[in-house]
């Protein structure tokens, strides 16, 4: 009877292996190859509506990319703003801004982007009753408290700061000089919106129309999105490949099993778990570059008791209790670089970035145990790190960082982790203040300047400044940097202000993120933007 | 019997509402604010938080909320809105539940067909060689968790062998979910095997099974109808109440084989604290489980005339 059992279990699987070839055939990972195979890219459900100002996060980020241009676009490699739809930007007070929309640009369904696009679109990105999730980034703009009260109903439905002064030509009058702001443009938020959206939003949410390299062929929400390359796109930065289809993975151990199987081109996101099987796996087709991304430490400033005068060397002193480097090589498999400022790789030298850290950020027990002893040691004798337990691996480096700690300081328990189920939750305790010790804080960066890694984390009351940290002499050093029209001169502004960052230790920094992806032997040219976004329009398949 | 039905059928109503309230309120005693956890580790305009939650009627007292959601249910067919990406969640259980339907059909088939099958030939030869190795393959089926079973199969099948897909692509193809369905239905293939062969071998035994073999019956019908149809009751009564179960909890088997259904939706929604999407999911498993509940006993009637419903 044993036999019989097997002879059923062989019969079932020939069957699957039968069913299995059939089908296989029709699966459109194929197409064609050469400049019009299509890539297939693994992807996740976007968390909002894609309309630009609303999108906050990498999945729906891909999309934008591909089919939106602004009036700036971010160099792949460098992460240099480059003039898209700008003829030019003028400015001679660093508040008054004079925006020239090239001629000749269309959305994908005919319609000319002209300087009405833009401020359409940014007027409603900015109106509170459309609820879009970057609303804060025309908060620069006059008027922006006006159509976006903090609280109470709005007093003006259209941005006093935006008018347009000709078929290509607005203005933009800004409440503060800020000579970088023509810089943050490249934001997927900036970018322009056709008559279509306002006209039949609904329509436009279910199949979005832009005016990038590629257009929406077809979308069922949850399950997957096919673009296929805009032949009449007039950028430069023409799609080299036939077309992108998007794939929802339930996560990204499926989607990278899917890779190895050959159903799959392109996973933007290794899962820690297959990070010892990639070289094997993928060899060389493993892409790990840094990206805008930076985890630090918060503290609670709000609470007396981590407020008080001479405690910044005990905040020092635990940023030297961490060994960053091996928790990065153990934990993390390299996927992440010891941080030694508060900024990021991807601003390069000339951005900003610059070892400003310095011996803080380098692991020192017996100083370490010094500078904790000096700054009146840890208030209540133990500290709890507070984390989000439901995703990413922080249970893992959270429980590292208090072991370092604890061992660099000979105390076990001046250190232990305090973890919170839900994202959700753990976002609201951080928002009303509820920890009585440090939290873990990310930041991925909005566009690559060094203002933004600092003015909307630090800045005093700034909009994620969640520890509460305030310096009258950051802030002073800040609003200067942004009064510089002199880019060089604002960026050592900025570096000066981290500097007091450094000497009061207003948050530890950890680790830089890099972005990682895996492409099959089909595919060539594939790269990770600094915002670890996969240059689709680059790839080209074999 | 038509009575009894009807008696069944109010009774639902009462446990319809029970349940979805218990729901309801311990979806919203849960810790934490979905709306300001869409705006991730960045700061959120308090303004814009309050928008989205008058827009969706979070702002309103709780009665009123579970008010407006049933009334929604029940007069429009409307399971409201999901916080999340704006879907309506009828769409969004209209994309689930028919993938789910479709793998907990695969699963159900392969542990009905499979599970009695063995049950069959363990029970008739309890205690010789087809009856142990059949133990044996049980048990090692009900001590392996979940998701070990799924990665092997995945392994063995999909890479080593290559007979298989790894993963079910957004066209859910048939062939596709046969592997997840095994994954799926092995555990409790190995409860209806054991519970076939305990009954039957215990009914063996019986009375009634003498006097039909002493009557001179044909064996074939001395164990399909007399010993089949008495042993029968215990399965069916397991086999209905997994029926939910393999709707509402394929959460690993649907990670592990990429299945975009029903289990992962539950999962999802209860870390996003996302109400709605959570309590429709639950409704129509309330439903299912009702309803089978009600089928399971009428079947008893058929199985074993001795029992009526007035």
């Amino acid at each position: 009877m044993r036999g019989a059992t097997h002879a059923k279990w062989a019969a079932l699987a020939t069957a699957v292996a039968l069913a299995a070839t059939a089908c296989g055939g029709g699966d459109d990972s194929g197409g064609g190859g050469g400049a019009d195979g299509i890539v297939s890219s693994s992807w996740g459900d976007p968390q909002n509506p894609l309309e630009p100002a609303n999108t906050n996060e990498v999945q729906g980020g891909k999309v934008l990319s591909m089919i939106f241009r602004g009036l700036k676009e971010y160099d792949p490699k460098t992460g240099e703003a480059k003039d898209m739809l700008a003829e030019k930007i003028e400015t001679t007070d660093s508040v008054n801004f004079t925006v020239t929309v090239k001629d000749g640009w269309t959305f994908s369904n005919g319609e000319k982007v002209t300087a009405q696009s833009f401020v359409d679109a940014w007027n409603y990105g900015a109106a509170l009753k459309n609820n879009q999730k970057n609303a804060y980034f025309f908060g620069y703009i006059e008027g922006y408290d006006k159509v976006h009260p903090e609280e109470g109903e709005a007093t003006a439905d259209t941005l006093s700061g935006l008018k347009v002064t000709g078929p290509q030509t607005f203005t933009v009058k800004l409440t503060q000089k800020f000579s970088t702001f023509p810089d943050t443009l490249g934001y997927a938020a900036y970018a322009p919106l056709p008559k279509a959206f306002f006209d039949d939003h609904d329509a436009w949410l279910a199949k979005p129309v832009g005016n990038g390299p590629y257009t929406i062929d077809s979308y069922s929400k949850g399950s997957q999105m096919q673009l296929k390359r805009w032949d009449d796109y007039p950028g430069d930065d023409k799609a080299r490949n036939g077309g992108i289809t998007l794939k929802v993975y339930t996560d990204n151990n499926t989607a990278y099993t899917d890779l190895i199987a050959g159903n799959l081109d392109l996973v933007d996101d290794v899962p820690a778990a297959q990070l010892k099987n990639v070289s094997a796996d993928l060899g060389d087709r493993y892409i790990n570059t840094p990206a805008g991304i930076i985890q630090t430490l918060s503290f609670p400033f709000y609470d007396p008791a981590w407020n008080k005068p001479g405690q910044e060397k005990l905040r020092q002193g635990l940023s030297m209790a961490i060994d960053r480097n091996q928790i990065t090589e153990t934990i993390f498999q390299k996927t992440r670089t010891p941080a030694v400022d508060w900024t990021s790789p991807v601003l390069g030298e000339e951005g900003g970035f610059k070892d400003v850290c310095g011996d803080f950020c380098k692991y020192d027990a017996a100083e370490a145990k010094k500078l904790v002893a000096e700054g009146g040691g840890i208030p209540g004798g133990t500290m709890k790190i507070s984390y989000n337990a439901d995703t990413g691996s922080h249970k893992e480096w959270v429980d590292a960082v208090c072991n370092s700690i604890n061992r660099a300081l000979g105390n076990n328990t001046a250190c232990v982790g305090n973890p919170i189920g839900t994202f959700a939750d753990f976002r609201n305790q951080v928002t009303t203040q509820k920890f009585d010790g440090p939290f873990r804080a990310g930041w991925q960066m909005d566009y690559p300047l060094i203002q933004n890694f600092l003015q909307p984390l630090y800045y005093t009351n700034a909009s994620s400044n969640d520890g509460k940290y305030s310096s009258e002499e950051f802030d002073k050093l800040v609003d200067q940097a942004n009064a510089e029209s002199d880019i060089p001169k604002a960026v050592g502004l900025f570096q000066q202000a981290e500097e007091v960052l450094r000497d009061d230790m207003g948050a530890i920094p950890l680790w830089y993120q890099n972005g990682s992806a895996g492409y099959s032997e089909r595919v060539e040219n594939v790269t990770l933007n600094p915002f670890s976004v996969p240059v689709y329009n680059q790839i080209t398949v074999k | 019997m038509g009575r009894y039905v009807a008696r069944r059928l109010l009774q639902m109503i009462p446990v319809f509402f029970g349940t979805t309230l218990l729901i309801f309120l311990m979806v919203y005693s849960l810790p934490g604010d979905p709306v300001a956890g869409l705006f991730g580790d960045k700061g959120a305009s308090p303004a814009t938080i309050e928008a989205i939650k008058h827009k969706l009627g979070l702002d309103q007292p709780l009665w009123k909320q579970y008010w407006d959601y049933m009334s929604g249910i029940i007069l429009h067919f409307d399971f409201g809105t999901q916080i999340r990406n704006d879907r309506p969640v009828t769409e969004v259980l209209g994309d689930a539940f028919p993938v789910t339907l479709q793998l907990a059909t695969l699963a159900f088939a392969f542990e009905l067909i499979f599970g009695i099958g063995l049950g069959i030939i363990a029970g008739l030869r309890a205690g010789r060689l087809a009856d142990n190795s059949i133990l044996i393959f049980t048990l090692l089926i009900i001590s392996i968790p979940v998701f070990v079973l799924g990665y092997i199969i995945k392994m063995v099948f999909a890479f080593n062998l290559g007979w298989i897909q790894p993963n079910v692509s957004n066209d859910q193809l048939w062939s596709e979910m046969i592997a997840p369905a095994v994954v799926l239905g092995g555990l409790s293939l190995a409860y209806v095997a054991r519970l076939t062969r305990t009954t039957m071998a215990e009914n063996l035994r019986a009375d009634y099974m003498r006097t039909a073999i002493a009557k001179g019956l044909p064996r074939r019908r001395v164990i399909g109808v007399h010993l089949m149809r008495n042993s029968m009751i215990p399965v069916v009564t397991f086999l209905g109440t997994d029926i939910g179960a393999l709707m509402g909890g394929a959460i690993v088997t649907e990670r592990i084989f990429n299945v975009k259904g029903v289990g992962g939706l539950i999962a999802e929604s209860i870390t996003r604290r996302e109400g709605t999407t959570l309590v429709g999911l639950v409704t129509i498993l309330v439903i299912v489980y009702l309803v089978t509940s009600l089928l399971i006993d009428l079947l008893y009637a058929v199985l074993d005339p001795r029992i009526r419903y007035a």
